[in-house]
């Protein structure tokens, strides 16, 4: 029989195993560790094997499942015994047992430490392994530099490199800022040309978690991974070991092609068609064979090289060709193989245009839809969910819908969510996309959220023609017997905001409306009760003379929910009788709620969030991210068509966040305007939105884009119509990500993203030097039709001289400009530039502007300043104004360390030690401008350990102004701005078709600095 | 990445536990407790795949032996299956025809060999000889 080589664990594991039942098992291994523990606490010290005999007890005692909350102490005692046996023990146990956030495995630091840096090569593997396993930051922190030097370490054998590697790996996830970028890409290249396989590939998982992090930097790697790709792919020189069921190490394969997936582009046209020629090979080459394992292991690789093929959107031949294969693999009864089809048909969507190809198999999809094995089913699911587009919708959706009887629990909330977006996305009309929710909710209420009967309401509430329709279909359902909860609220809230709208179809009267909603009030939960609760007040209000009798039942439900237990429901009570004995004059507070301003669909940020995370962020989420224009397109077109109303994607631009220069003129003009809108904006709970009795008061202010409101509704209606069109085409075209983070990102580094939206990206790298200083703008036009009117305009602010050169006025599809600006720093400030950009695309309009990063640390030079000229000129800059102290408060909570980061991103540097207070910090800096030339700028920070948010601080310079702008400006580096970001963001974007005010004269950068 | 390794029985008894991600030993158990039940009833004819939280579970079943390995959404599904196989055949070489005892009896081999497959969830060795010659050497040094 099997033993463990050591009598006392073999002969206590066949004790457990004896055992009759779990009483017994717990009882032996309690008498256990009763001993274990007496053990350890005896005065006498144990031997090192002793205490090796007691850790392996107590890890296979914590397998079977028993808590142990001692021996750890002992365990991590045993990784600094001298000898092999019981080291192992202690690591592998400490390995088990403990996890990166035990922070007792902090004092093991020391020895494991020892252990990698000594010269016992089995040691070194022991430690490399547990911290590669379980190490933490403190770890990376402390080790990184040494498992690096291992890894390149020429005198090591493969066995410790490869451990190394990994360990490596490990820490960077951890801490990414342990691996200095400049010169470990040159590093990663000579790694690659490894001959030891288990070396290449732990270098290679190596690889794909840092380019997965920053591509820019290892393309010199590119070339190599394509050779080692070819080598492997042509078996040539491929040691035996490393070939798996006749396939040439089948995981370095797929690995390999997995960090190629992140580099956007192969520039260098040999290796991408040494690449092209692999993968073609790879793809014609896969045969189904006989041999499951060897099946297996192609496919791998032939999956992986579909992925990268797909991300290189290679020629048309080899996506045709992928497309071909993966309509095969769908059709197979290999099970693994139909999945991963199904997968990667729907990844394939994601990348390229193939909606054409694949609607082919729609039939085949649904059938897997039906499978009795649920990964399956999931699959299916996603793909029909990505195919979907007007076409189909309404067969995928009816299809979808009918599955939801049969779905298993587990699916039919997702299941739910995807029908609902589908249905809102691609609605041939709204009247389809409100009987697709409807039916949603009568199917499988239980499953559907919030979120989804929320969006119907706004969808009804933005759409008047809708109303009527709506109305009825809600009056239709509430006249079945059984109804799920979620139906009795979406009705409810219906009737209640749209039911006087049916007021002359039979059985349709307040009255009757009332009598059918009233019938389900006694059996309804209490967030119901309050939603019926608003409806008749709101019938109320719609039932206009009042009709005494109806009244009457009305205000004794209002009596008697006064007194109920809920507060909110008490209060609802309380309060709409209380109205609505106020006759008339009250009713615009019950009217009819507002628009709601066009938002994300929640159900699509739901999609969204339940992304998973991963150890690398997928490349192809990077990608998709690049394609989401596209969608946006497709929509807007659609749009334009009328078809569907500002659908999710198109949202529909508020006058409040236009921002122009002349944004006081607008808030005068639109004065009342800002309250209306604002309040919709501000609240991000959607039920409080939708309950909200008091709402926006939306009917004081007629002016364009107010909701149309009861009162005037019959005269406006038509007006508010046209108003609604006119809303529609001012669609603003967005920008893809954030202006202002983008610019603040680029204040600290110098190169990057300014701007980008659906069809154009500007992209900008500067240089530099003393007071002077060149950007050099790329403008780069995504789409495939021209940018025409394209103009540049630099507004410098006083303080700087800038020159712009000129700029072509078209950009033909997919092509890239650039354009030049030299800088000239004059005196210090805090203003910025501002780039006034525009183009044309098609017949729309679009204008930016952009805060350009020209700011105050560009022309900061740090250094380096010794105690004694630090102190000498401290001492000379004694008054104010060169030298101007501050006590700042509400800074934002940094920890010294990271406050120093801080401050070095703006390019002062910290000198440690300097001030012999350790809560205090002091850097130096050089300043350049025309005026005063280099200038040495000190810097002080005082802080308050046991009160975080406040600091004082000490700035000197041998110019007032220079001080005084350089204090200003650290501070609003450290402080909490509130409302984090102005809200008029000073870049906002928006098409001409409004009329704009005209550009203001003044200087633009004076005043968005005064925002700040 | 491999988030963790799990080696079960029929019964839900683990053989093998291992984790490349932090857990509190609540969530082991919960998490054991989870996977067993998901794999332990699907039908042979099913994949070898099945999602698991916001991850996949990769498995395969050996005699009364299920392994287990969690891995990310993205990752390749096929090379995972294909490495628990790899490392059934070094199992079973190293204790020539390997069966559920050899593995409760030398649990401590089985990490130890664990070890020098794979590290910091990411596969280390993929030479089934490289392994056992490792193995070997180690051994020597008891």
């Amino acid at each position: 029989m099997a033993h463990s080589g050591m009598r006392g664990l073999s002969v206590f594991i066949s004790d457990i195993r004896n055992c009759r039942n779990k009483e017994l098992e717990r009882i032996r291994v309690d008498k256990e560790l009763g001993h274990i523990r007496t053990r350890f606490k005896s005065e006498k010290g144990l031997s090192f094997y002793e205490k090796k005999k007691y850790v392996w007890k107590v890890l296979y005692i914590y397998m079977l499942g028993y808590d142990v909350d001692f021996g750890h102490m002992e365990t991590l005692s045993l990784i600094s015994a001298p000898k092999y046996g019981e080291k192992q023990v202690g690591y592998i146990a400490t390995s088990c047992l403990l996890n990166e956030n035990c922070d007792f495995l902090r004092i093991v630091i020391n020895s494991v430490r020892n252990d990698i840096i000594g010269r016992n090569e089995t040691f070194q593997c022991l430690a490399l392994t547990l911290v590669g396993n379980i190490g933490g930051r403190d770890f990376a922190e402390s080790l990184a530099p040494d498992v690096q030097k291992l890894l390149i370490s020429s005198s090591c054998r493969p066995i410790v490199r490869k451990k190394a590697a990994l360990c490596l790996l490990r820490l960077y996830r951890k801490n990414p800022d342990i691996i200095n970028i400049d010169g470990w890409s040159d590093t990663m290249a000579q790694l690659l040309d490894e001959r030891d396989f288990g070396v290449l590939t732990s270098v290679m998982s190596l690889l794909v978690s840092l380019v997965s992090n920053n591509t820019d930097a290892y393309w010199n790697c590119i070339p190599k991974c394509v050779k080692i790709l070819e080598r492997l792919a042509r078996n040539q020189d491929i040691p035996q070991d490393y070939t798996y069921y006749g396939i040439p190490c089948p995981w370095l394969q797929v690995k390999i092609m997995r960090a190629l997936q992140y580099f956007p582009t192969i520039e260098d046209p040999n290796t991408l068609k040494s690449l092209l020629e692999v993968l073609q090979r790879i793809m014609m080459g896969t045969d189904v064979v006989k041999n499951i394992n060897k099946n297996n292991a192609s496919h791998a690789v032939l999956f992986e090289a579909l992925a990268l093929a797909m991300h290189l959107d290679a020629e048309k031949d080899i996506m045709s060709q992928c497309v071909a294969l993966l309509g095969k693999f769908i059709a197979v009864r290999e099970p693994n193989i139909r999945y991963l089809g199904l997968e990667n048909m729907t990844r394939i969507l994601l990348v390229t245009d193939v909606h054409d190809v694949i609607k082919k198999h729609q039939t085949q999809i649904i059938t897997n839809l039906k499978d009795p094995d649920i990964s399956i089913r999931r699959r299916a699911l996603d793909l029909l969910y990505g195919m979907c587009d007007v076409t189909n919708a309404k067969d995928i959706v009816e299809e979808l819908l009918q599955y939801l009887n049969e779905a298993d629990f587990a699916m039919r909330e997702e299941l739910a969510l995807k029908v609902a977006i589908l249905a809102e996305k691609f609605a041939p009309d709204l009247s389809w996309y409100v009987d697709v929710v409807l039916q949603l909710i009568d199917k499988a209420g239980d499953f559907v959220s919030d979120d989804i009967w929320h969006r119907v309401v706004q969808f009804v509430t933005n759409n008047e023609d809708l109303q009527p329709y709506a109305a009825a279909k809600a009056k239709e359902y509430l006249n079945k017997h059984v109804l799920h909860e979620t139906m009795v609220k979406v009705s409810a809230y219906l009737l209640g905001e749209h039911g006087h709208l049916l007021s002359r179809r039979p059985g349709c009267s307040p009255k009757e409306i009332f009598a059918i909603i009233n019938e389900k009030l006694p059996t309804v939960s209490t967030e119901t009760i309050a939603i019926i609760l608003s409806t008749y007040a709101k019938i109320l209000t719609h039932t206009q003379p009042p009709e005494p009798e109806l009244q009457d039942q009305i205000w004794s439900i209002f009596k008697k929910y006064e007194g109920y237990i809920n507060v909110e429901i008490q209060q609802r009570a309380v309060e709409y009788l209380a109205l609505s004995k106020k006759g008339v004059s009250l009713t615009d507070i019950l009217a009819e709620m507002p628009k709601f301003p066009e938002r994300k669909s929640a159900l699509l940020k739901k999609t969204e969030d339940t992304e998973s995370d991963t150890a690398e962020q997928s490349a192809l989420r990077l990608r998709t991210q690049q394609k989401a224009s596209d969608a946006l397109v497709v929509t807007d077109q659609r749009t334009a068509n009328g078809e569907i109303k500002a659908g999710q994607l198109s949202p529909v631009k508020l006058p409040n966040q236009n921002m122009n220069v002349n944004s006081e003129e607008q808030t005068t003009t639109n004065g009342a305007l800002d309250t209306v809108d604002l309040d919709p904006t501000l609240s991000t709970d959607l039920i409080g939105d939708l309950l909200a009795i008091e709402g926006p008061p939306s009917i004081s202010v007629p002016t364009e884009q107010t909701p149309v409101s009861g009162l005037d509704q019959e005269t406006d209606l038509i007006g508010a119509l046209a108003l609604s069109t006119v809303d529609e085409q001012s669609n603003s075209i967005k920008p893809i990500g954030d202006i202002e983070e983008w610019f603040q990102a680029l204040c600290i580094k110098d190169s990057g993203v300014l701007y980008e939206d659906i069809y154009i990206q500007i992209g900008l790298k500067a240089d530099w030097r003393a007071h002077q200083g060149r950007i050099i703008l790329f403008i780069g036009n995504k789409s495939t039709s021209s940018l025409t009117s394209v103009q540049a305009l630099v507004l410098p602010p006083s303080y700087l001289k800038m020159d712009l050169s000129l700029l072509p006025s078209t950009i033909p599809p997919r092509a890239q400009v650039q354009c030049c600006l030299d800088v000239i720093n004059i005196c210090p400030s805090r203003d910025t530039s501002v780039l006034d950009f525009s183009y044309r695309y098609g017949s729309v309009m679009i204008e930016a502007k952009l805060r350009l990063p020209v700011v105050l640390n560009k022309f900061l030079q740090p250094i380096s300043i010794s105690p004694d000229d630090f102190f000498s000129q401290w001492k000379s800059l004694s008054e104010p104004p060169l030298k101007v102290q501050e006590v700042v408060k509400g800074v934002k909570t940094l920890s010294l360390p990271e406050m120093a980061r801080l401050l070095s991103s703006v390019q002062l540097r910290v000198t440690p030690g300097l001030d012999t207070n350790p809560n205090n910090l002091v850097a130096s800096s050089t300043f350049h401008s025309e005026s005063i030339h280099a200038m040495l700028c000190l810097l002080r920070i005082e802080t308050d350990p046991s009160d975080r948010t406040q600091i004082r601080m000490t700035v000197a310079s041998g110019d007032p102004t220079l001080t005084f702008e350089l204090k200003e400006f650290i501070k609003e580096k450290l402080i909490i701005i509130p409302n984090a970001r102005p809200v008029p963001s000073p870049t906002s974007l928006q098409t001409q078709n409004p009329v704009l005010p005209a550009a203001s004269n003044d200087d633009p950068g004076a005043m968005l600095a005064g925002l700040l | 990445m491999i988030r963790f390794i799990l080696l079960q029985n029929r019964q839900g008894k683990t053989r093998l536990a291992k984790y490349y991600v932090p857990f509190e030993e609540s969530e082991k158990h919960k998490v054991e407790y989870e996977v067993h039940r998901l794999v332990v009833n699907r039908d042979p004819k099913f994949t070898n795949f099945v999602e698991f939280r916001t991850h996949k579970v990769i498995y395969r079943r050996y005699a009364g032996l299920f392994f287990s390995m969690c891995v990310d959404i993205t990752d390749n599904e096929l090379a995972y299956l294909e490495c628990i196989h790899l490392f059934v055949e070094i199992l079973d070489h190293f204790f020539s025809n390997v069966c559920e005892l050899d593995l409760v009896f030398n649990f401590h081999k089985v990490y130890l060999i664990l070890d020098e497959f794979i590290l910091a969830g990411e596969l280390q060795e993929t030479s089934k000889k490289a392994i056992i010659e490792r193995m070997g050497e180690l051994e020597k040094q008891e």
